[in-house]
């Protein structure tokens, strides 16, 4: 019997530490399996006993790739447990913000993470030695996300300015028309983006996701929605747990996530992208085309392309955001604490991201649940590693390690969320 | 014009990890007016933007190399890369070293760059100071103010 280990250790170019390990035999894999050994970080435990209004600044710290998202899906979920809703200029700024977080993590993951795989390099440093204009369009472009979050966040890392019921100051009109100028250049610069990726090689590889994400009547999901899937599942927020469950593996310190019936699903820019293509501006569909997509991609190889063509829509819709924008009167709403459970659902960069708190009448938390994108994600990444890893035996050991750990990169796993780096095992049995 | 940075890198609520944002609060106030004075969290993107404003950047972060707690190292950047084992503590993959290659391989990197490395004890949430890395705080801040007033050059020891 022929048997081959395929072994990654540690992963490289993702956010957080995991490892993955690929068993073959005689040319039919038997197993695949991600491992996440990052220590729990018990963040749902510590949120227990602390005021409402605490809870963004605590969630924030959970991840430095995607603050905001955390900070997003926490105040909607308090808002909802409190019984108020956040509309206006207050709404679009939280939008600008998020639109922020998706081009700086995108613009991260698309240059310095995901396109060296395409390319041929061990990493970012050695293909900016050959595609030096090529990372200084990457790094300026996350600057112009960066930009946005330092404005409106306080800071580009980690931002301080978020609270329930709005934020705690709001800019001027004139301070948003700074960034405006940037914002154009980032615009082009997301065009550009989208050419180059749209010309890399892809392996043509499809699988026939069940694809989950937010769906709005009106705009491309960022922070709110409902709860959608491709197999017709349309549901509130408040119904998140009644279809989805989360199960503890052994191999993992994070929790798996799966449908209640046990299937995987794919959330993140496929799945956003499948179930919103007609939300998205005519011109960003347009520039999708010209790259090469359709209004569905089940080719996860190419959800480098969709990031960029969701990075194109970000720099649009902070544009609009900007161009419309008046200062509102109160930077946030008053609340008045109560009892209450709150659920909320905002797109993360790399997916749904679910919250859900229990307040005492004075507005301390009893429980939090948090469920992150990468949770939801890890069944997915398992069953693409055994399924197309038995289509590429034929490429010699190194180049197939490669092409396992570009196959979980496709995710943007972002480990730390999820409990942080990646390490592959591959036995594919003795020669 | 082109512009000298100092930039303490670290994290203030994490132990030893708040060496390199306690050196510039030290510094702040001592320094010639056109020199900068930034706390950085350490991401490369936001670090390569501050190197490319650039003539001169001075970089003071943790590290855990294996070396007694509170040694402080200096390294010319600019004529050679941090040693692999000047492991910086940062929250992401992409941290101080990357940061200064990825400016070497693009051009951007400062004709004067020089980073101060605090041996790290322990990282722990909430922590202060170990008493060596602060002790190690206060030397880098003295030697570190004579490099930028060119006083004293000979006093600061190259690794």
């Amino acid at each position: 019997m022929t048997r081959k280990t395929i072994k990654v250790s540690y992963l490289a170019r993702v956010e957080g530490e995991g490892a993955f390990s690929v068993v073959v035999r005689n040319g039919k894999v038997t197993s695949a399996e991600l491992s996440i050994f990052e220590p729990p970080r018990f963040f749902e435990s510590l949120l227990r006993g602390r005021a409402f209004s605490e809870a963004p600044d605590i969630t924030a710290r959970i991840c430095g790739i995607c603050p905001v998202a955390y900070q997003m899906s926490t105040v909607q979920a308090m808002e909802n447990a409190l019984g108020i809703t956040v509309t206006g200029p207050l709404r679009n700024l939280r939008r600008l913000l998020y639109c922020g977080e998706w081009i700086e993590s995108h613009a991260l993951h698309i240059y310095l993470l995901h396109a060296p795989d395409f390319l041929g390099y061990a990493g970012a440093i050695d293909m900016a030695r050959d595609h030096g204009d090529a990372v200084r369009r990457g790094l300026a472009l996350k600057k112009a996300g960066n930009d946005i979050m330092a404005l409106l966040g306080g800071r580009e890392i980690h931002p301080i300015n978020v609270r329930v019921g709005g934020f705690y100051r709001v800019p001027h009109r004139r301070e948003l028309a700074t960034l405006a100028e940037t914002l154009k250049r980032a615009r082009e610069l997301a065009d550009e983006t989208l050419r180059w990726v749209a010309g890399f090689d892809f392996p043509e590889r499809e699988r026939d996701y069940t694809f989950v994400a937010l769906t709005h009547s009106e705009d491309y999901p960022l922070s709110e929605g409902r709860i959608a899937s491709s197999r017709g599942l349309d549901i509130g927020v408040d119904q998140y747990e009644d279809y989805f469950l989360e199960t503890h593996v052994a191999r993992s310190t994070a929790l798996q996530s799966r449908l209640s019936d046990g299937a995987s699903y794919l959330v993140g820019p496929l799945a956003r992208y499948a179930l919103n293509f007609d939300r998205l501006p005519p011109s960003v569909r347009q520039a999708a085309h010209e790259a090469g997509l359709g209004p569905v991609c089940r080719n996860p190889y190419q959800s480098i392309l969709v990031r960029a063509v969701e990075v194109l829509f970000a720099c649009e819709e902070a544009l609009r955001i900007i161009e419309a924008y008046e200062a509102p009167e109160q930077a946030a709403i008053e609340i008045t604490p109560c009892a209450g459970i709150g659920h909320g659902a905002t797109e993360a960069p790399r997916g749904l991201l679910y919250h859900r708190y229990r307040l005492e009448p004075d507005g301390t938390i009893i429980d939090a649940k948090i469920v992150p994108p990468t949770s939801q994600n890890q069944a997915c990444i398992e069953e693409d590693l055994a399924n197309f890893v038995e289509s590429f035996l034929d490429l010699p050991d190194e180049a197939l390690r490669h092409r396992c750990e570009q196959t979980v990169r496709n995710y943007d796993p972002c480990i730390s969320c999820a409990t942080h780096f990646l390490r592959l095992d591959m036995d594919r049995g003795s020669p | 014009m082109k512009r000298t940075f100092v930039i303490g890198i670290g994290n203030r609520q994490r132990g030893d990890d708040a060496a390199g944002p306690d050196v510039v609060s030290r510094l702040c106030g001592t320094l010639p007016a056109q020199v900068e004075v930034v706390e950085h969290g350490g991401e490369m993107a936001s670090l390569l933007a501050l190197f490319e404003q650039a003539a001169a950047v001075y970089l003071v972060d943790a590290c855990v190399s294996g070396a007694p707690p509170g040694t402080l190292r200096r390294f010319d950047v600019a004529a050679a890369p941090l040693p692999s084992e000047m492991t910086t503590v940062s929250t992401h993959g992409l941290g101080l070293s990357e940061a200064i290659e990825m400016a070497r391989t693009l051009g951007q990197l400062p004709a004067r760059s020089v980073v101060y490395v605090i041996e790290g004890q322990s990282f722990e949430p909430g922590a202060s100071l170990a008493p060596t890395v602060a002790k190690a705080v206060i030397n880098a801040s003295r030697q570190l103010r004579l490099e930028i007033l060119d006083l004293d050059k000979e006093k600061v020891t190259d690794a």
